[in-house]
C-alpha cells in the first residue's frame, strides 16, 4: 500500500471537529495544522456551520474536491461507515486517532475496518494512535504546543506501535538535539503495520536511518518483516518490548522450551545487519550513530583520553562488544610520543588507549588523532573529552572536526554533561561529530555502526 | 514428502508425537544419521533381535505415555551382555504404557542439541546448541528461520558461546563445524518438507565426531 499522501498529503479532512470542547483531538490537530503545515484543511462535523472562521463540512460530499487523507477522531462505532464514505469520495488514505477498537476487546471493530481496507486497497495508521508527523506537510500528533517539543529537522525516521513511547523517544531526541525526518505512530496496526513502515522509510529519500519501537506482530507478519529488512538498505535500529514466556504446551519439547518469543526474535535478528536495542538510550544512541556514519567496516578502534581511568573503562566495553582496541606497536608509539609536546611525553601513554593526561594541549590531542586516523588498522576515533583539563581549549572540538572531514572514519566524542560544557558539546555537534554523555553509550555507538553483515 | 514418513506421522497423531525409534526413522529417511538401534517388543529371543548391535549398549524404554524417558527412569546405560538387556526389558516392562525397549549402540562426541520449531510470528525457526540435558539451564543456542543455508548455519554455529568446545578444547572431540553446518542446514530444509502437522523436533543430543554427526534421540512433537 502506497503511504505516500498519507505521510505528504495536500488536503486532509479532520472529522470530529467540536465546537463545544476545546481540547478535543481533533481541535489540537486543526489547531496544529492550520498555518504550521502545508496541506489544505477541511473540517468535518455532520452538524456544519463554522468553526474558528472555517466552515464546517457536513460531509466529503460537500466538499467536492479531492481530499488525500481523511483524519479521524471520532466514536470507534462510525469508523466503519465513515472510511466506506471516505473510499467512496477518492480519498487515498486515513490516520485513525479514535481508540475503542482491539485494544479495548472490540476485535470485531478492528477486524471490520481491516478488510474493509484490504478490499478496496485503502491505507490505514492506526487506529488508537497519535498518527503521522511529517513536517511541513501535516502533524496529527495531538499534544497542545506548549506542553510538547518541536523535534528538529533530521534523517532519522521513526515508528512506534506506542504513541507513548514514540512521544517519549521525540522528546529524548530533541534533547540531545538529533533530527527526525518522519515519525509514525502505528497504534493497533489494523492495516499498516512495521513493514510497511520499513518498506516507506527504506524509499524515502528525506530518511537514512530507521527506529522502530514495537512489541509483537501479528501471526507470520515476523517473518516477513525479517525477509523485508534483508531487503532494507538502510541501518535499522529496532527496539523491541513485551519479552512474553513460552506457552504451557511448550514444555514438552526443549526447542520449544527455549524458545520464547522474544529470544527467537533477538537471535533471528542476527540474519540481518539491524541493530537490537533493549533501552531507551540505546535507541537514541544507535540512531543517532547511524544518522551521522551509518553501517561500515569497524572491527578495532583508537582511544583517545585525558584521563587513564576513562580509557581503562572503555577498552573494557569496547572488548565486551567485540570491538578491538588495537594496540599501537613499539615503534609507531615511539613516533607518536616524538610528536607530542615535551612536557607530556615521558608521562603520556601512547599505546591504545593512548592516555595523554591532565597536561595535554589542544595540539597533543589533535596529532595523537591524526596520528590514529592514519593507521590502516584502526576504523575509528573515540575521544573522551574533559573539558576540567586546564590546557585545552574550547576551540578543540572544531580543530577534531576538521579531522572528520579529511579522513572517512568515524569520531564520537564522550563529553561529561553539565550546563558549562554546553559549548564543548555543540563544538563538536555543530561540527557533526556526536557527543555522549557516557562511555557505555559511546561504546554502543560504535557497535551499531558496525557492519555484520556482507 | 516420503510416503513412509507420511505413515509414521498419520499414525503417531493418536499420540501427539511420534517415538523415538520412528522419530529416528524420518530423520534417517531424510538423510540425517542416527545411532543403530533394535527396536524389542518381546523378551523372547533377545540375541537374535539386537541382531550386530553391539556392547556396550544402552537400552531405552519405548512407549507413548513417556516423553521424557531419563526422568521416568526409562534408560539403562552400560548394557555388556544379552542376559543385561533381557533384565532391562523386564525391569522397563512395568512402566504404564510400555511398547518394548530399544537396544542402541553407545555413540561417543561432543553433544549438540538441534531443534526446530513452528513459531506462530515467525513460522518455522530451527536452533542449535551446545547441548546435553542442561542445555536449558545454559541456553547456549542459536536460532535461525528455516530453512537456513549453509553459510547461515556457518554463522549460527560460530555465535555459540560454547564454540570452543567443538574446537577440540583440552582435548575434546574435535567438530568438523563445516559438516555440522551441513546437518543443521539439511535438517532445517527436512524440518520444513515434513510440513505443518510438525510442531516441534528435538534432536538431543546429536554426538559429532570429526565430520561425523549422529542423532542419539530425536522427538517429533505433531
Amino acid at each position: 500500500m502506497n503511504l505516500k499522501k498519507l505521510i505528504e498529503p495536500k488536503s486532509m479532512a479532520i472529522y470530529g471537529i467540536s465546537k463545544s470542547n476545546p481540547e478535543h483531538p481533533a481541535n489540537i490537530i486543526f489547531n496544529k495544522n492550520r498555518n504550521h503545515t502545508t496541506a489544505r484543511i477541511y473540517c468535518i462535523n455532520p452538524a456544519g456551520g463554522e468553526f474558528r472562521g472555517e466552515k464546517l463540512y457536513r460531509n466529503l460530499k460537500e466538499i467536492g474536491e479531492h481530499v488525500d487523507v481523511a483524519v479521524l477522531a471520532i466514536r470507534s462505532e462510525i469508523i466503519p461507515a465513515t472510511l466506506l464514505e471516505c473510499i467512496e469520495a477518492g480519498v487515498s488514505g486515513a490516520i485513525i486517532i479514535s481508540g475503542g477498537f482491539s485494544e479495548a476487546g472490540r476485535f470485531d471493530l478492528q477486524e471490520q475496518i481491516r478488510s474493509i481496507a484490504l478490499e478496496h486497497n485503502f491505507p490505514i495508521i492506526g487506529p488508537n494512535g497519535l498518527g503521522v508527523f511529517s513536517m511541513p506537510f501535516i502533524n496529527t500528533f495531538f499534544f497542545p504546543d506548549e506542553r510538547f517539543v518541536k523535534p528538529l529537522e533530521g534523517n532519522i525516521g521513526l515508528a512506534s506501535q506506542s504513541g507513548g513511547i514514540m512521544v517519549d523517544l521525540m522528546i529524548r531526541f530533541t534533547q540531545e538535539q538529533i533530527g527526525l525526518s518522519r515519525a509514525l505512530s502505528i497504534g493497533n496496526k489494523a492495516v499498516i503495520d512495521e513493514i510497511d513502515a520499513l518498506r516507506f522509510f527504506n524509499s524515502d529519500p528525506r530518511t537514512d536511518v530507521i527506529g522502530i519501537y514495537f512489541e509483537g506482530f501479528e501471526p507470520m507478519r515476523g517473518r516477513e518483516f525479517i525477509e523485508e529488512l534483508k531487503k532494507t538498505k538502510k541501518p535499522v535500529v529496532l527496539f523491541k518490548a513485551g519479552k512474553t514466556p513460552s506457552s504451557a504446551r511448550a514444555i514438552s519439547s526443549h526447542t520449544a522450551a527455549i524458545a520464547g518469543d522474544y529470544f527467537i526474535f533477538s537471535e533471528i535478528i542476527k540474519e540481518t545487519d539491524a541493530v537490537e536495542v533493549t533501552s531507551e538510550p540505546d535507541f537514541l544512541s544507535a540512531c543517532e550513530a547511524l544518522s551521522y556514519y551509518g553501517k561500515r567496516k569497524l572491527d578495532s578502534v583508537a582511544i583517545i583520553t585525558a584521563s587513564g581511568g576513562h580509557g581503562v573503562i572503555a577498552s573494557d566495553y569496547f572488548h565486551q562488544l567485540g570491538i578491538n582496541v588495537a594496540q599501537l606497536p613499539r615503534h609507531e608509539s615511539d613516533e607518536l610520543r616524538d610528536m607530542s609536546s615535551v612536557n607530556i611525553q615521558a608521562i603520556a601513554s601512547f599505546s591504545n588507549p593512548i592516555d595523554l593526561t591532565g597536561s595535554t594541549t589542544d595540539d597533543d590531542f589533535i596529532t595523537a588523532a591524526r596520528y590514529a586516523l592514519q593507521r590502516d588498522y584502526i576504523d575509528g576515533i573515540f575521544v573522551l573529552f574533559l573539558p576540567f583539563i586546564p590546557k585545552i581549549s574550547s576551540a578543540l572540538p572544531w580543530k577534531l572536526s576538521r579531522l572528520r572531514a579529511e579522513f572517512d572514519k568515524p569520531i564520537i566524542a564522550y563529553v561529561p554533561y553539565i550546563p558549562k560544557f554546553g559549548v564543548f558539546i555543540e563544538g563538536f555537534e555543530a561540527n557533526g561529530i556526536p557527543v555522549t554523555h557516557s562511555i557505555d553509550s559511546a561504546t554502543k555507538m560504535f557497535k551499531a555502526i558496525k557492519r555484520n553483515k556482507g | 514428502m516420503n510416503k513412509r514418513c507420511l505413515e509414521i506421522l498419520e499414525s503417531s497423531k493418536k499420540y501427539g508425537w511420534v517415538l523415538e525409534p520412528e522419530s529416528k526413522e524420518i530423520m534417517r529417511l531424510c538423510g540425517l544419521a542416527t545411532t543403530r538401534f533394535a527396536w524389542l517388543r518381546s523378551p523372547a529371543d533377545v540375541e537374535q533381535a539386537r541382531g550386530d548391535i553391539s556392547f556396550p549398549a544402552i537400552v531405552k524404554v519405548v512407549s507413548p505415555e513417556i516423553m521424557h524417558k531419563s526422568e521416568s527412569g526409562g534408560i539403562v546405560t552400560s548394557i555388556m551382555s544379552d542376559d543385561e538387556v533381557a533384565k532391562a526389558f523386564s525391569d522397563l516392562s512395568g512402566l504404564k504404557g510400555f511398547a518394548g525397549i530399544i537396544v542402541e549402540e553407545m555413540a561417543s562426541g561432543a553433544e549438540v542439541i538441534i531443534g526446530g520449531k513452528k513459531d506462530p510470528q515467525f513460522g518455522k525457526v530451527v536452533m542449535i546448541g551446545i547441548g546435553g540435558t542442561s542445555v536449558e539451564i545454559y541456553r547456549d543456542v542459536a536460532m535461525r528461520l528455516a530453512p537456513v543455508s549453509h553459510r547461515e548455519s556457518m554463522a549460527a554455529i560460530e555465535s555459540l558461546r560454547g564454540i570452543e568446545l567443538l574446537r577440540g578444547h583440552r582435548g575434546r572431540p574435535r567438530v568438523d563445524l563445516e559438516a555440522l553446518a551441513g546437518f543443521f542446514s539439511l535438517f532445517s530444509r527436512s524440518f520444513v518438507g515434513l510440513g505443518d502437522g510438525v510442531e516441534s523436533i528435538d534432536l538431543n543430543p546429536v554426538i559429532c565426531n570429526g565430520d561425523r554427526m549422529i542423532i542419539a534421540d530425536a522427538r517429533i512433537i505433531l
